[in-house]
């Protein structure tokens, strides 16, 4: 299958999640057609590892995130937390494992109820689970709000339109935390937020990973955000993996043309890089109801031969702890032949 | 905070001239259906000669006339608007009960559930509304033969039952339809998401989560819901399935008047039926005030 | 060659002065919680072909702000106030009927949000000529061409086919290709472009932009293109204003502002940037704090509660929009950062503990 193998994965027993041929399929209408949203993607994450997910939209990020949490259940393959299968897992054990694992949303105004009081969306959790009495729950809401920056006797009885993105972020954060979850599933959670509420966010969420000892799953579509938070990298391109890589190495010799059409065309904050003179990738992002056969970047990559339409490359690894599913992966120094846009701009 | 209290306060602002007295008539209208047994009025079976087929402002005590039996239109008209409010509360919160659960059954679960419900739905709305209300009475409330082997006629409250279940009935798809549409939407809310994410079990997301959003909406058809009752009721009547004529409702007085029309007694039709318009029209209204309040909870938002 | 619609004529080419000299613009709004104060005073010019770029934080009155230039707002519940010349004509107090004769064959506008910008009923190459058609008078095989071309330039395969297709036919990238083609249609002189790229992806994105750059220089178009983010005005702009709660804060050539920010705001905007170049899990700098609510602004510097450089007199005494070291250099602070003034402001905070004014509560 393409862009798939499972080079990457290390050892089962130290995963605290190990995704495995994850496949999902969203049916369109009543055509036949399938969306392919995920196909076939594996990954792994450890114990205290902030695993970024980056891509561009439509690539499949949140869907993998909620196939993970069984929201709804994948069509194939197999989701193992804790050394436990969660495909098939029904009912009252799936619900209990929920506790443990816990998702934040992008759009921080969507996923909080307008109709509920802070306190009690935060303390849903417990609520749901009758943990501890009512002045115990209250007593962990107010630790909680504390600690993610918010203040509990004056914010405790509002309602969330009553709060700036980033603070329903903080209450979602807290939210999440309640139940002292092992894992934490982040779907672009500082997407929407302006880049100064957008720093304060990912500092929290660092600060509480480092204090309830977390491990994350960060989706991200921005490469500098992912890059700041993660210790291993996914870049996933319609419903595959790319490449897998420790940042630092992945986005300083990025083995994959699309990690490194993606990195190039990061806009940086630095008059003297020229945009214009810097390669920028051709073409529209192919429908995921019918997407290419062998290697799906191949209707915009710059490298593709022959063989990239007819063989689907699998992962293998090219340096010490960088892996990428390409025919012709690039080495340290390779420029690709991209097309630049013509002449320079007077500055 | 402040914010919140300025917002509010601009929405009664709007209420405006016409909302101030659409309220104050619901407030009049409801506290008189309410309070009647407690109030100074006659039983609108009392006739006094002095009122006989009397139009309005002209026997002194009787502001608005007498009907054709002398019974004080005052009198009639309370118990009426007693006994149609009873009608349309009672048939508007059954109409909720089953229209209301099954347009959130259906909305939240979609699914086959969903094809389930809303095909019964149209089953239901595919038949003319008031066709059906009146078949349902005439089949639930027709003479019986009793246990002595005589015909046995329903009782006056077995009768005024039989019309609030029909009209309730009649009124849960409607109702059923614009709950689903409603749940269907904030369902889509990752908050949704969210809660089951926790573990949250689907009745408590359904109560919790998805009924207080959708509430608002439906609260604002309930107002609206009644108005539409009052008149069906009355429809009902003309077609001889109301409630029996011992037993005033705006509708049936309307019928009963309706033959002396054009023999000098027009107030007994027109009284009914300005009580009723003024009624629908202030739910009307107050409906729309309580959407555009709704509004502006999700503009803030 | 003007339009027969044209009710006045907007300046000659004549003119030597800037294209777009705009003054102490003021747009406040209505509300039922009160007057806010959306921009308030704001000045600039734009020279023929340059481009200015606005940034800010979502809510500063970026769009609100271009759209006042375009007269584009509603005058119901509306204020406004200044002075707006194009090509030396005050347009300022102009009616929107008079507007008309100026959208489209003067400036003209792409908006966010490709997908609400279209009319998805109407086919996409009826939508590029109907301006055409209006403000040109020319025939309709004449203005099909035209579409066809236009759309060719913009880098849509197969112009052609592509003409007399509905919205919903193209993606995000190519629908924002269209809005780009609709804004050209007329040879504008000046394209407001309002974070024309913020719903797509980076890689279109990247097309995008480039594309803008080309048509500008082609023309000889003036832009000013508004964006959050610093990095797509980094390499395309001329001129870079910061705006902060209605206000422009810092206003320099961008190689000035970049390499000698002066104003606190700009500063932390550029430190809160995750940057490509730093090593995960750095920490970042986080401005703390909320911006002010616009109906009721904080006298002084409207910054000061989340600034680490104020002083008891920045909550205290505005700040003027003053020039910097360099001539087209301003900001209004008065502490400016890296100046004598502001490290021993900074120090001096740093030395009492104090981060900001008031920065106990994170927004
Ligand atoms: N419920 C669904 N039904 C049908 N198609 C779906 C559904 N959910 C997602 N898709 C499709 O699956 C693909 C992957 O979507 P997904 O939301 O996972 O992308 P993403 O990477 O999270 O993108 P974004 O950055 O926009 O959030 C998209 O093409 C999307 O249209
Ligand atoms: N019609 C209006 N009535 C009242 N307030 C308005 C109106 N339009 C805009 N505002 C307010 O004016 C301020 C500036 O809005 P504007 O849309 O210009 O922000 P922006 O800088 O473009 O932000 P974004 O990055 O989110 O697009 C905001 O606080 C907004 O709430
Ligand atoms: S130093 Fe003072 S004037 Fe300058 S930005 Fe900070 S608060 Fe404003
Ligand atoms: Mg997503
Ligand atoms: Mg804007």
């Amino acid at each position: 299958m393409a862009g798939s193998g499972k080079a990457h994965l290390r050892d089962a027993h130290a995963a605290l999640l190990r995704v495995e041929d994850l496949l999902v399929e969203f049916p369109v209408g009543r055509s036949g057609l399938k969306v392919h949203a995920v196909t076939g993607i594996s990954f792994d994450v450890l114990p205290g590892e902030t695993l970024g997910l980056v891509g561009e939209s439509g690539c499949g990020k949140s869907t993998t995130g909620k196939a993970i949490m069984q929201l709804p259940a994948p069509t194939g393959g197999s989701v193992v937390f804790e050394g436990k299968e969660l495909t098939g897992t029904k009912g009252r054990a799936l619900r209990n494992i929920r506790t443990r694992m816990k998702m934040i949303f992008q759009d921080p105004i969507s996923s909080l109820n307008p109709r509920r009081k802070v306190e009690d969306i935060i303390a849903e959790g417990l609520s749901i689970w009758k943990l501890g009495t009512k002045a115990e729950q209250q007593a962990k809401v107010d630790e909680l709000m504390l600690d993610c920056g918010m203040d509990p006797a004056m914010q405790r009885g509002k309602r969330p339109h009553q709060f700036s993105g980033g603070q329903c972020q903080r209450i979602s954060i807290a939210r999440a935390l309640v139940t002292d979850p092992k894992i934490i599933i982040c779907d672009e959670p500082v997407s929407a937020l302006d880049v100064s509420v957008q720093a304060q966010v990912l500092n929290l969420l660092e600060e509480m990973k480092d204090r309830y000892g977390l491990t994350l799953i960060f989706i991200a579509h921005d490469l500098a955000v992912v890059k700041n938070v993660s210790d291993r990298v996914v870049v996933m391109y319609l419903g595959k993996i790319c490449e897998v890589g420790p940042p630092d190495i992945l986005y300083s010799r990025p083995a994959h043309p699309y990690t490194q059409a993606l990195l190039a065309a990061i806009p940086v904050p630095d008059p003297d890089v020229n945009p214009v003179d810097r390669p920028t990738l051709g073409g529209e992002i192919p429908s995921p109801v019918s997407p290419p056969s062998g290697c799906r970047f191949r209707t915009r990559c710059p490298l593709a031969q022959d063989i990239c339409a007819s063989e689907e490359p699998i992962i293998h690894e090219v340096s010490a702890g960088q892996y990428v599913a390409c025919h012709f992966p690039m080495g340290a120094g390779d420029k690709l032949p991209m097309p630049t846009a013509t002449g320079a701009k007077e500055l | 905070m402040a914010d919140k209290v300025k917002v509010e306060k601009a929405a009664t602002k709007k209420l405006g001239i016409a909302g101030v007295l659409s309220l104050a008539w619901m407030t009049f209208v409801s506290l008189v259906a309410f309070l009647a047994p407690w109030l100074p009025f006659d039983d609108y079976a009392t006739s006094h000669l002095e009122a006989l087929k009397v139009g309005p402002f002209i026997a002194p005590g009787f502001p608005l006339g007498g009907d054709q039996r002398g019974v004080d239109m005052v009198d009639k008209l309370v118990w009426g608007i007693r006994n149609s409010m009873m009608v349309a509360l009672g048939a508007i919160a059954l109409g909720f009960l089953l229209g209301g659960t099954a347009g959130l059954i259906a909305g939240y679960f979609k699914g086959k559930v969903d094809t389930v419900i809303t095909g019964a739905m149209s089953m239901l709305l595919a038949i003319p509304q008031l066709v059906l209300a009146i078949a349902l009475v005439a089949v639930l409330a027709s003479p019986y033969i009793g246990s002595d082997g005589m015909n046995q006629f329903p009782s006056n409250g077995r009768k005024m039952i039989v019309l609030i279940f029909a009209l309730g009935v009649v009124t849960a798809p409607v109702v059923g339809r614009i709950t689903r549409a409603n749940t269907l939407v904030w369902s889509q809310r990752d908050f949704v998401l969210a809660a089951k994410a926790q573990g949250a079990k689907n009745f408590r997301i359904i109560f919790r989560e998805v009924l207080p959003n959708v509430a608002p909406a439906m609260f604002s058809i309930a107002l609206l819901g009644i108005a539409v009752i009052m008149v069906a009721e009355a429809g009902i009547s003309f077609a001889g399935a109301g409630l029996p004529a011992d037993v005033p409702s705006l509708g049936n007085i309307i019928v009963g008047g309706q033959s002396l029309l054009l023999l000098g007694t027009p107030h007994i039709v027109f009284e009914p039926v300005i009580v009723i318009f003024l009624t629908v029209t202030s739910l009307n209204f107050l409906g729309d005030i309580v959407r555009a309040r709704f509004d502006v909870r999700e503009a803030a938002v | 060659m003007r339009s027969k619609k044209t009710t006045r004529d907007f300046g000659t080419d004549s003119y030597a002065g800037p294209l777009l000299e705009v003054n102490d613009v003021a747009t406040h709004f209505k509300t039922p919680r009160g007057l806010v104060r959306a921009v308030d005073g704001v000045s600039f010019t734009l020279e023929r072909g340059k481009t200015l770029g606005i940034v800010g934080e979502s809510g500063c009155g970026k769009s609100v702000l271009s759209k006042s230039i375009m007269g584009l707002l509603p005058p119901r519940n509306v204020v406004r106030s200044g002075s707006i010349r194009y090509n030396g004509e005050e347009i300022g107090s102009a009616k929107a009927s008079e507007m008309a004769g100026i959208w489209g064959t003067e400036m003209s506008m792409v908006f966010q949000d490709p997908m609400t910008a279209l009319n998805p009923v109407m086919k996409v190459g009826k939508q590029i000529t109907e301006s055409l058609r209006y403000h040109l008078d020319v025939s309709k095989s004449f203005a099909n061409e035209t579409a066809t071309e236009l759309l060719r330039s913009v880098g849509i395969p197969e112009p052609a086919r592509r003409v007399s297709q509905y919205p919903f036919e193209f993606s995000g990238g190519m629908r924002q290709r269209v809005m780009l083609a609709v804004a050209l249609a007329c040879g504008p002189k000046i394209l407001f472009a309002d974070e024309p790229t913020t719903a797509l992806d980076v890689t279109i994105q990247a097309q995008i932009l480039d594309l803008l750059d080309e048509q500008q220089r082609e023309r000889f178009m003036a832009m000013i293109l508004v964006t959050h983010d610093l990095g797509v005005v980094a390499g395309r702009a001329d001129e870079i204003a910061v705006m902060y709660a209605g206000k422009i804060v810092e206003k320099a050539p961008t190689r000035a502002l970049f390499s000698s920010m002066r104003h606190p705001y700009t500063e932390a905007l550029f430190k809160s940037i995750p940057k490509l170049a730093l090593p995960s899990h750095s920490h970042l700098e986080s401005i703390p704090g909320r911006p002010p609510d616009l109906v009721d602004p904080p006298a002084g510097c409207r910054f000061a509660a989340r600034c680490p450089y104020a002083q008891p007199i920045c909550t205290e005494v505005e700040p003027p929009l003053i020039q910097q070291d360099e001539l087209a250099h301003v900001a209004a602070c008065h502490f400016p950062v890296g100046t004598e003034a502001g490290n021993e402001a900074l120090a001096r905070n740093k030395a009492a503990g104090v981060v900001a004014a008031d920065s106990k509560v994170g927004g």
